[in-house]
Parts: C-alpha cells; sequence; structure tokens
C-alpha cells in the first residue's frame, strides 16, 4: 500500500513535469504565428496530462487517507503537495474559462517545483495528534488551500504579465525586482535538488542542544552551516571539511527544530545564488530575458484579466476556508474563534492584502502593472505564512 | 449650474450627473473625447452624495469615509500593525513578571522596543480598535454613498440609449442594416442573447439584455456581514454574554464553574498515546485527553446538586450545556489529593488503624475513629512553614502539608497533641506521648485544567459571516453584463458593458451568430 503511494506521487510528479514541457513546447512552436492548431493540439495534450496528473493525485490522497486514516493535511509535506494540488485544479478551471496555454506554461512548472518542494519534508504518515482530530481539519485546510491555489494562479498570470511588460527593460526598479521574484521562484528549485542530492548521500549530522530546560537532538539533512544556539556536534558527516556549524542562530529561534530549518532557508538562499550565477555565465542573459521570448506576443489585457479573475475565484473560496471555517474550528477546539495566532494574524493579513488588491482594481482602477504587482505581493504573503510562520514563529499552529 | 446638467433628451439630471440618467449620453464635455466611458460606467454615470452636496462639517466627516482611497489606506495600515505585532509572541504568551526584561533579554533592542511601542499587545490596545472601528465606519459610508445611487439608476433603466451612449461603451460596433432586413436582425440578436440567459427588453427599435444585476448587490450585501460581524464583537462588552475563565478540577471532586450556577465533577481523567510512536527523541505521540465529566446544577430552593450532563471532555469536542462550554485545556498527573496515616501505640507498638484525611477538604470537626480512639485535626498547615518562630502556611495547595492532631481516647476529657509534618521525623518533638501517628500511603489523583466559556455573540458572528459569503459570492461569480442594441437611421449600434470580466463577455458575444459581423473586442486601456 505504501508503495503504491509513492508510486502514485511518483507519477503525479511526472505528469505534472510532462504537462510543463508539453506547454512549453507549444507556445514555442507558436514564433511565427502559422501554428494556431498545432498549438491547440499541444495544449490539449497538456491540459489532458495536468488532468491525468490531478487524477492521480487524487488516488494518492485516498491511499494515503486509507493509510493514515485521516485527510493529509496535517503536516508540512502534505499541506504542500495539497496547495500544489489546488494550483493545477484552479488552472485547469482557468484554462476552460480563458485557453490560455501560456498560463499552462508558468503554472505546470510551478506545480512542478512545489511538488518537488513538498516532497523534501518527511514523507511518513503521523497519527494525528488531539488538536488535529476534528473534521474541520480537513474542511478547513482543504477550502484555504483551494483559495490559495486559485490565488496561486493569478500569482503567475502576473509574473506572465510582468515578464511581458518589463522582460526586455536592461534597468529600473520593475526589472529589477522581476529577477529578484524569479531568482526566489529558483531558490525553491535549487533547495530541492540540494535536499535530494544529500538524501541520496545519506548525508546526516546530529546536533544537542537544551530547548526548555530539556537536552534535545536536532537531526540535519542538510550539512549544518548554522547550528542551534550553544548546540553540540554529536556526529557529522564531513562536507567539504566542515567540521561544525559555521555560525549559531540566535536566541529567539527556538521553534520547532528552528535551527536546521534556519540552516535549510541558507541553503536555499546560498545554492539558489549559485545556480542563478551559472544560469547568468552560461546563457549569458537574465532570466527575465530567457523568459520573455515565450510570452512576447501576448494579449496584455487579456493576461490581466485572467489574474484579476483568478483572484477573484480565490477570494470568496479562502474567506470561507481560511477564516470562517477557522474560526468556527478555533472556537471548537480552543474555545476561542480568534487568538491572534500568528498563522491566523498572516491569514487575516492575507485576507486584507486581497481585499485591498480588489478595492483598488475595481474602485480606483489599477489594472496592469500595479495589479500584476499586487497579485506577486499577495502571494508572496501566501509564502511567507506557509515557510516564515512555521519556521519561525511557533504558535498555536506550529504542527509542522 | 442647473442648465449643464439638462440632457438633450429633455432629461433634467441632478448636479454632478456624468452621464444622463435616462438616455446615458455622457454630459462632461471631457467625455465626449475619449475613446470609451467604460470608467463612468461603475455607478451609472450617477451623482454620488460625497461628490455633490457642500461641505458642512457632517459632510466632510462622511466624504472622507465615503473615498475607497481612504479605505484602503486603512486596510493597509491594519495589515502592517497586525503584522508588527505578529513579530515576536503577544504579552499573554510569556511570563507575568518583568515582561520588560523578558522581550530585551530574548530579543534584544527590538524587543524592548516590541514592549515599550505597545506592540506586545496590540490587539488590545485602544488604537487598533480604533483602526478597526474605522474600517467598520468606512464600510457603512461607503456602501451607502454608492449602493443608492446604483439602486435608483440600475432600477430606472432605459432601453432607449443614444447612440453617443453605446457606441462609447468598451465593447461596440456600428454596422450598416438597412430598414428592411432591421426587424429580422434584432429579433435574431435577441433569440441569441436569451438563449444565453439575458433578459432582453424592446423598446421600438432598440434592445436591452441584462443579466446577473444580483453581481453589483453583492460588495453591500457583503459589508452588511461584515458590519453585522463587528457589531457581534462589540456585544460582548454586554455583561453575562461573555465569560472567559480556566479551571482546575481534581479526580472525584465537585467544583464551582465560575461565575455560573454550575457545578462540576471530574471522574477521571486519561491521556492515551498511540502505540508504537516512541522514538529516541521524542515521547509517543499523544492520542487522547479526556476528562469524563458530570455538570450539576444547584438548586436554587434546597441547595442540592442536580446533575444536568454526563459526557466526556476532549480536545476538539467541549462539553456544551445551555450557553456554557467546557474544554480540555490542560492536566497535571499525579497531584497528592489525600494522606492515609498510621496511629501506633509506642509501648507495646500495637497498630491500633488508620484514617485518611481528605488535604483538600480538611474538616475541623470532624472525628476520625481509629480503634477505640477520637483521632481530630485541630490545625492544618496546607503548605507548612515556620516564620517568626510560628507555623504558618504559605498557601492552600498542599505542597507540605502540616497537622496538628488531637489523640483522645474514648470516654477520655483531653486528649495528647500530636505534630504530624509530611517528610519528617517529630518523634522527638513529643516524647511523652502514647500514641505516634505515621504516614502509611498517599494517595494520587489527577487533575484537568478546563477553560469555561459563555458566548452569545456567536450567533450574531454567524449571521455576519454568513452574509459576507452570500455577498462575495454574488459579487465574484456573477457579472453584470448588459447588452445595448439599437437601430437608427439605417445604422446598427451594438454595445456592451460588463462590470468585470471583459473577454469572458467577448467570447461569449463572439458565440452569438448574428453578430458575428461585429468587431466586439474590447477596447484596449
Amino acid at each position: 500500500m505504501e508503495k503504491l503511494m509513492e508510486y502514485l506521487l511518483l507519477c503525479t510528479f511526472f505528469l505534472y513535469l510532462l504537462s510543463s514541457v508539453t506547454f512549453v513546447m507549444g507556445i514555442a512552436k507558436d514564433k511565427d504565428q502559422q501554428n494556431e492548431k498545432k498549438l491547440r493540439r499541444f495544449s490539449n495534450l497538456a491540459v489532458g496530462m495536468a488532468i491525468v496528473g490531478v487524477i492521480f493525485q487524487t488516488l494518492f490522497i485516498i491511499t494515503r487517507i486509507i493509510i493514515g486514516g485521516h485527510f493529509p493535511t496535517s503536516n508540512m509535506f502534505e499541506f504542500t503537495a495539497f496547495l500544489c494540488y489546488t494550483i493545477v485544479i484552479a488552472f485547469v478551471i482557468l484554462y476552460f474559462i480563458y485557453r490560455s496555454a501560456v498560463l499552462g506554461a508558468f503554472v505546470m512548472p510551478l506545480a512542478v517545483i512545489l511538488l518537488a518542494y513538498a516532497s523534501v519534508y518527511p514523507r511518513d504518515v503521523q497519527p494525528l495528534i488531539p488538536a488535529l482530530q476534528s473534521y474541520w481539519l480537513y474542511i478547513h485546510v482543504t477550502t484555504a488551500a483551494l483559495g490559495q491555489g486559485a490565488f496561486g494562479v493569478g500569482f503567475v498570470a502576473g509574473l506572465i504579465y510582468l515578464i511581458n511588460k518589463v522582460g526586455f527593460n536592461r534597468k529600473g526598479a520593475n526589472a529589477l525586482w522581476l529577477e529578484i521574484t524569479l531568482t526566489v521562484v529558483l531558490m525553491f528549485v535549487s533547495f530541492s535538488v540540494t535536499s535530494f542530492a544529500f538524501a541520496a548521500v545519506h548525508y546526516d549530522a546530529k546536533l544537542s542542544h537544551i530547548v526548555d530546560g530539556q537536552p534535545t537532538v536536532e537531526e540535519y539533512t542538510l550539512p549544518p552551516l548554522v547550528g542551534p544556539h550553544d548546540g553540540k556536534v554529536m556526529n557529522m558527516d564531513s562536507f567539504l571539511g566542515l567540521k561544525k556549524p559555521l555560525f549559531e542562530a540566535p536566541v529567539w529561534m527556538k521553534g520547532n527544530k528552528a535551527a536546521s530549518k534556519f540552516n535549510s532557508v541558507i541553503w536555499s538562499v546560498l545554492s539558489g545564488l549559485i545556480l542563478y550565477a551559472l544560469i547568468r555565465l552560461f546563457a549569458r542573459k537574465s532570466l527575465r530575458e530567457i523568459l520573455h521570448p515565450l510570452v512576447k506576443n501576448l494579449n496584455l489585457d487579456l493576461v490581466d484579466e485572467i489574474s484579476y479573475r483568478s483572484i477573484a475565484i480565490g477570494f470568496p473560496i479562502f474567506t470561507l476556508g481560511a477564516l470562517i471555517f477557522a474560526m468556527i474550528w478555533a472556537q471548537e477546539a480552543w474555545g476561542h474563534f480568534w487568538s491572534w495566532d500568528p498563522k491566523e494574524v498572516w491569514a487575516l493579513i492575507t485576507w486584507l492584502f486581497y481585499s485591498a488588491y480588489l478595492h483598488l482594481r475595481l474602485s480606483r482602477g489599477w489594472h496592469g502593472l500595479k495589479s500584476a504587482w499586487l497579485a506577486v505581493g499577495g502571494f508572496v504573503i501566501i509564502m511567507i505564512n506557509l515557510i516564515a510562520i512555521n519556521l519561525v514563529i511557533s504558535g498555536l499552529h506550529s504542527y509542522a | 449650474m442647473i442648465e449643464n446638467s439638462k440632457c438633450e433628451c429633455g432629461h433634467n439630471n441632478p448636479v454632478g450627473t456624468i452621464l444622463c440618467e435616462y438616455c446615458g449620453k455622457p454630459l462632461d464635455e471631457e467625455l465626449k473625447e475619449k475613446q470609451t466611458i467604460a470608467k463612468e460606467m461603475r455607478y451609472e454615470g450617477k451623482a454620488r452624495r460625497s461628490q455633490t452636496l457642500p461641505a458642512s462639517p457632517f459632510d466632510m466627516v462622511w466624504n472622507f469615509f465615503s473615498s475607497v482611497k481612504v479605505a484602503v489606506i486603512l486596510i493597509l495600515i491594519t495589515l502592517v500593525t497586525a503584522g508588527i505585532g505578529s513579530i515576536y509572541p503577544q504579552e499573554n504568551l510569556i511570563p507575568e513578571t518583568d515582561r520588560l526584561g523578558y522581550y530585551e533579554q530574548h530579543y534584544g533592542f527590538t524587543g524592548k522596543l516590541f514592549y515599550v511601542t505597545g506592540f506586545s499587545h496590540v490587539y488590545e490596545t485602544w488604537w487598533f480598535f480604533l483602526l478597526v472601528a474605522m474600517i467598520g465606519i468606512s464600510l457603512v459610508v461607503c456602501s451607502l454613498d454608492r449602493v443608492v445611487p446604483l439602486f435608483k439608476a440600475l432600477n430606472n433603466q432605459q432601453t432607449v440609449k443614444s447612440t453617443e451612449f453605446i457606441s462609447k461603451q468598451r465593447i461596440r460596433d456600428q454596422k450598416n442594416v438597412p430598414a428592411e432586413e432591421k426587424e429580422e436582425k434584432l429579433q435574431q440578436i435577441s433569440a441569441a442573447l436569451e438563449k444565453k440567459f439575458y433578459r432582453v427588453h424592446r423598446d421600438g427599435d432598440s434592445l436591452l439584455a441584462e443579466k446577473g444585476r444580483i453581481s453589483r448587490w453583492g460588495p453591500y450585501i457583503n459589508h452588511i456581514g461584515l458590519i453585522l460581524f463587528l457589531l457581534g464583537i462589540l456585544l460582548r462588552y454586554i455583561p453575562g454574554w461573555y465569560l472567559d475563565e480556566t479551571m482546575w478540577v481534581r479526580e472525584g471532586e465537585i467544583k464551582r464553574v465560575p461565575e455560573t450556577p454550575y457545578y462540576v465533577k471530574n471522574e477521571r481523567f486519561s491521556i492515551q498515546f498511540y502505540n508504537g510512536t516512541q522514538s529516541e527523541n521524542e515521547g509517543p505521540i499523544v492520542k487522547k485527553y479526556e476528562t469524563d465529566a458530570v455538570l450539576y446544577k444547584k438548586n436554587e430552593k434546597n441547595g442540592k446538586l442536580i446533575p444536568v450532563k454526563k459526557s466526556p471532555i476532549l480536545v476538539n469536542h467541549p462539553l456544551k450545556y445551555d450557553d456554557l462550554m467546557l474544554y480540555q485545556a490542560d492536566f497535571q498527573m499525579g497531584l497528592l489529593d489525600s494522606i492515609k496515616l498510621k496511629v501506633t501505640e509506642k509501648k507495646t507498638g500495637k497498630q491500633m488503624g488508620t484514617f485518611t484525611v481528605d488535604l483538600y477538604n480538611l474538616d475541623p470537626n470532624h472525628v476520625y475513629h481509629v480503634g477505640n480512639l477520637d483521632v481530630r485535626a485541630l490545625e492544618y498547615y496546607p503548605d507548612f512553614a515556620m516564620k517568626d518562630n510560628r507555623p504558618i502556611t504559605k498557601s492552600q495547595d498542599p505542597n507540605r502539608p502540616a497537622f496538628i492532631f488531637e489523640v483522645k481516647e474514648k470516654g477520655q476529657q483531653e486528649g495528647e497533641k500530636s505534630w504530624v509534618i509530611a517528610g519528617e521525623n517529630l518523634d522527638s518533638l513529643t516524647k511523652q506521648n502514647k500514641y505516634a501517628i505515621d504516614l502509611a500511603g498517599l494517595n494520587m489523583v489527577n487533575q484537568s485544567g478546563l477553560l469555561v466559556r459563555v458566548d452569545k455573540c456567536l450567533p450574531f458572528l454567524f449571521v455576519g459571516g454568513f452574509f459576507t459569503m452570500i455577498g462575495l459570492v454574488m459579487g465574484f461569480y456573477w457579472q453584470h453584463r448588459r447588452v445595448w442594441i439599437r437601430w437608427k437611421d439605417g445604422i446598427l449600434y451594438v454595445g456592451a458593458h460588463t462590470n468585470k470580466n471583459w473577454y469572458s463577455l467577448f467570447r461569449e458575444l463572439k458565440q452569438i451568430e448574428s453578430l458575428s459581423e461585429f468587431s466586439l473586442q474590447p477596447v484596449k486601456k
């Protein structure tokens, strides 16, 4: 059964990957504008693969429910994989509204990156602690994730808009920030690749330190560049002659395995920058210039509308899942519908941000570039909530 | 001023009107130069209160809060403030003593700043409350300022619109259609639009097709929901509407639920673990925290406790009775509850018997019968200490219980006094005593920490949330689409407007065959 589950996940991954490749091939062949028919064929094939991928991931979820006895949205791997699932679903829906192949060429790779990123986290099925034993777990988390999935598609459409609009700019704040955004996406890729590389050679390091008076062992899967505060090396495989961490995490980083998570962030940033430097070196182009040809013949108003539309579709779902259902569950579990827990605060921030976006767009006519940047900003907030809040701040939600 | 707003069609418009209320003709000279009036269509070109009336103090406040710009700025300030508040833990999560020191020690200078500026309890500050209240006012004013004119405009729509109005829509085109083909064309278009679920009105040579108008009311219903929600939170300041307490109950104890007429008994507290989840690093994973509880209500006449509900309390499954909710929140294992003492005749070493002292409810008048002896507790110090050579108790918790017992033989007038202090042998103190009292056993129990909640605002919050959702769904999953068709002097004008998602409207119109010769691509912005 567990083997089957692993295979289903692997199939999902490759289907999303194939779908991405097909979408990119479809739009890349469109250079001479003659291949309308070919583009149709490619994108139909690609969206078909995305749908089959969704079916495989659904099967994966079902097998995991059978094995674990609960809906898989209770730790970092499960939630991130589920977010990837909702992004693909939101994309498929928007594809059938607007038939945009370019959208697929960017959303599907993002899904692949997210799924790879999710798989870096421990994948074993864990039993549910009492706080999570409620049917609200999957009602609340799945709806919130569906909303975030739609926001994710809005983000990608915003990104496409920006690449089209400022991708050929040599200089300027817009170009710079776009390059930074793309580099951050690259960091997710490099982090996943690095993690899998070290996992393949069974890298292992253990450091001990004191948490709340209790000696605790922190296990590292990546070479510890940063160790826990006042930590001692128990066992550490050598990496480039590194025998002990280069420096220590600040005292206030004391969440669940905070130091090793912080270490992962450092690895993502470093490996991302190295990858970026390699790309610049070999392609002799910035990321935005590499991507620009893919999107240059687009109707910008249409991309702008797709970005807005996905956010408009996501907003009510997000409100329902991340705020209303969250409050009902909190009332049921903690006796307070709202506790100003960091995760809650950031869900509220996400909601306020997107409501500001909607007001600016609908009432004050913020379209185009401004709107695209806001769509990117909103998804950055979601990623902060997913990663940074779990990493740095321990609150009622720190289960993963 | 009045003359300016009179339209060619003869309709008198209020000052500030941009598009004639009757025929839709642009009234503003500047607009005539513009390619499209899509932007002006937002509130149907109606004059809004905030933009028309002279500025009395009330109007100045009104105008301030009616601005969406102000609303967005308020939202962004709230967003940033809430975000800053989440950087470090809030005050209620850290030890009470010396908070400033705690923040400074753990988070350095920024931590100190966090505390001094009040961000350590930002969600309870008056200014955060004020921010939310201002958003609430803005919600009311913004909505009223817009919904009234919008409602009037949409309810008094004319089918016949000025050709200038139609040909300035974002989707528009015109074609020569001879008079004899006009009727057939209009009918074809009308039928096709009806098939797409438009409601089609006809007036002479004009068509007005409309659908999804409810989309326009979505934002206002959503805002009503949000206002109800915010008001619902205010209701908790009504005395008796909101209760937030914690309590500890030992196994076997019946305890008053704070500030309610209820009593709760903890019959048993237990923890269950998942099998085989213990790892070298962490203990086993908890499966269940459970308190088996009985809820009693006190009969006001005879003071008797009547059981009203018996139910386990688990995390995620609170005990609910009427408005009262009890939550499993905390626990303590192995708490000293009572001790068993034995009495020995010193000379013979003969065991006289044992008695059990309840450390929490020690009745000074209770006489323990031990064999032929009567034992009574004269003094009880639950948390014993010596101060100025006098015995005192530091608290009411039995951390170090100490007693002075009086031991009397049956019929004896005056008994002997005997000290018992937990963990100490005091034989030397009372050498002349005939009987010795020693510890024979400890009785441990578990204790449950319960949260006590009454929240009568919940239904209001629920209704608020419900309206918000309905409003959001109406506003975002429907679009208000209108198509105007007018035949005039041999030309057929087609114009279309939607409050959002232009390309969806374009795709929809593209599927209509009778409109296929028109170019209906939205004009670029």
